[in-house]
């Protein structure tokens, strides 16, 4: 059996102190280096493992970056704090940015992320809850992630508790009719302590999403479901950071982040092929060089 | 003992019991709560609805994310009952059950409401005669079928307080009452022996345990002394009894109100063929129902006293 990863006492959590006070430029800096060196570690998880989704994890990586290193109220030594933020990645299978992420954020130490899709590792192709601290379900299956996240919601206006949910989603996967039960859901309870982020990269596995099934226009349809919506660069940490944090309005939040597919690398970027390809040795080398 | 079943006797639905006990059992907890998809009558949540306005969550008719919520509450420190009709809480929200309940090991409560062929004239579409296989296969996931009030009052009482994935089939087909008392009426992981007998057993669930002893009755009265076996936890299942019924009856019938193809019947096969081969009958629904009321497509596919007694006849050679 896979048995479940621990904690990092010894890490700790680096990011703690960084504090609302901390100038929006210096902020934006930290938050871009974070996200290179969570790509590099992508990037070379996928190129150990040779199986992974690279083009859906570089698109969501910054958006990853700045919930967990500026916005979430979360205590890496306590991943299960009852009044911790909640965040539900529902595009599972971008799981190694995922992983990245929490390792450099101190939920386990990064040595773990080497085992990544190996043989009874912890860190499955998709999130473990049960194995991997920091995750808070599990996904794979599209359309998973809202319902679950309008759930949480709930419970924390039950509860009358201030943490709050996000829900990080791709866009192809608002194809699946369950976002929109969960959409409706969460428009009518007005959960204004729940904000969905749509990764926008515009392409699903096999095609471009609008010759596939159109999705536009996305922002009107958020709206039509009792949503308020932000559109912002997706790969721009000041612009996200503050659609995450601008006060809510007694409605739940989409915010609509436009991304590329495959973010860093110029060979990967905006490519349908890249969605689930493995990359060469030589590849890994040429996007390392690039990542920086 | 099981008590006498001779008719008349009174017959109940057992969602009253489910629902006098989670109003009970909200009382004294706050943090159970009902997830609905515009079931509050069907699932007889008027009362919960008044007593609690805030703890019942109704989503309107959207099976996928009514478990979705009810996964999402668990996490934030809730214990939801999710109350819908059978059919279309495992039919249409299957990949959430294994998914978001079993497989993120949240102990959401599933009540299927309605089960079996409890719609009748409705037809298939609103039967639920599947929902036994389906979930049978989804690991980690409790399934328990109560056969009358008593057994419903102690599941819910269980399932409040066992911190695990279940589903809770839940009657509406009236039934009489086959248990002595409540303080012994279930226990989880148990089957009850209700009729004490060695020329075969009977297993039986659900609305099928009191139709098992009236066939016991009827078989006795022909020198066959029958065991009557009800199991009320389907999953994970009393291999214990099922072998000792199979050694020490020599011969087993089935009986389900739901397809024999992967369910109780199933389940027991499963064990009798490794440890003790002895020769079955499963009686259960065969395809889908044609038209008719419940007690008439009882009738239809021998989930009666008689079609029982027929099988065990016909398993005994007479």
């Amino acid at each position: 059996m896979g048995g479940a990863l621990t904690g990092n006492e010894s890490q700790g959590d680096l990011r703690s102190t960084l504090s609302a006070t901390i100038d929006a430029d210096e902020r934006a800096a930290s938050l871009r280096q974070t996200a290179t060196q969570i790509r590099r570690s992508v990037m070379q998880m996928i190129g150990r493992a040779r199986l992974g989704h690279v083009g859906g994890d570089f698109s969501v990586t910054d958006i990853l970056t700045t919930l967990f290193f500026a916005v979430l109220r979360v205590d890496p030594r306590q991943p299960a704090a009852p009044g911790r933020d909640r965040l539900i990645l529902s595009k599972g299978h971008c799981s190694a940015a995922l992983y990245s992420t929490l390792a450099l954020r101190g939920f386990f130490p990064v040595e773990n992320l080497a085992t990544f899709m190996q043989p009874l590792s912890a860190l499955n192709g998709h999130p473990n809850r049960r194995k991997v601290p920091g995750v808070e379900a599990n996904t794979g299956p599209l359309g998973h992630g809202l319902p679950i996240g309008v759930g949480c919601a709930a419970a924390a206006k039950l509860a009358k508790a201030p943490w709050r949910t996000f829900v990080v989603l791709g866009d192809g996967e608002l194809q699946e009719g369950s976002n929109w039960e969960a959409a409706m859901c969460a428009g009518h309870r007005q959960l204004d302590n729940l904000i969905a982020v749509v990764d926008r990269n515009r392409l699903q596995q096999g095609a471009r999403t609008e010759d596939t099934n159109r999705l536009e226009p996305l922002a009107d349809r958020w709206r039509a479901f009792g949503w308020e919506t932000v559109e912002c660069d997706g790969h721009d940490h000041a612009a996200l950071y503050q659609a995450f944090v601008a006060p809510m309005n007694g409605r739940p939040r989409c915010i609509i982040a436009k991304t590329i597919k495959g973010k860093g690398v110029s060979f990967i970027e905006d490519r349908v092929e890249w969605h689930h390809k493995v990359p060469s040795p030589e590849q890994v080398e040429l996007a390392l060089k690039e990542l920086v | 003992m099981g008590a006498s079943v001779s008719a008349p006797a009174a017959t109940f639905d057992c969602r009253v019991a489910f629902a006098e006990t989670l109003i009970d059992l909200a009382q004294s907890n706050e943090r159970i709560v009902a997830v609905c998809n515009d079931s509050v009558g069907s699932s007889n949540l008027v009362g919960f609805q008044k007593t609690f306005p805030d703890r019942l969550i109704n989503v309107g008719i959207a099976e996928q994310n009514m478990v979705g919520v009810a996964a999402g509450l668990v996490n934030g420190g809730f214990i939801p009952f999710v109350c819908a009709a059978a059919p279309f809480l495992t039919g249409r929200a299957l990949e959430q059950i294994k998914v978001d309940v079993a497989y993120n090991g949240y102990p959401v409560v599933l009540c299927g409401m309605s089960p079996g062929m409890a719609y009748g004239e409705l037809g298939p579409t609103h039967h639920s005669i599947e929902d036994l296989s389906w979930l049978r296969a989804i690991d980690g996931l409790s399934i328990v079928v109560p056969a009358d009030p008593a057994q419903t009052r102690a599941a819910v009482r269980w399932a409040a307080t066992a911190g695990l994935p279940a589903y809770l089939r839940i009657s509406r087909t009236k039934t009489p009452s086959v248990s002595a008392d409540d303080a012994r009426a279930f226990a989880f992981g148990r089957a009850d022996v209700l009729r004490h007998g060695d020329g075969l057993t009977i297993v039986a669930t659900g609305l099928m345990v009191s139709r098992a002893l009236a066939a016991a009755d009827a078989l006795a009265e022909r020198g066959i002394r029958a065991r009557v076996l009800n199991v009320s936890t389907i999953k994970p299942l009393d291999e214990a009894a099922i072998i000792a019924a199979a050694r020490e009856t020599k011969a087993i019938v089935t009986v389900e109100e739901a397809v024999i193809e992967g369910g109780l019947g199933a389940a027991v096969a499963e064990v009798v063929v490794r440890h003790a081969p002895v020769p079955m009958r499963m009686l259960g629904v065969k395809g889908f129902a044609p038209t008719g009321s419940v007690e008439f497509l009882f009738g239809h596919f021998g989930l009666t006293r008689d079609g029982i007694v027929a099988a065990a006849l016909e398993l005994k050679g007479q």
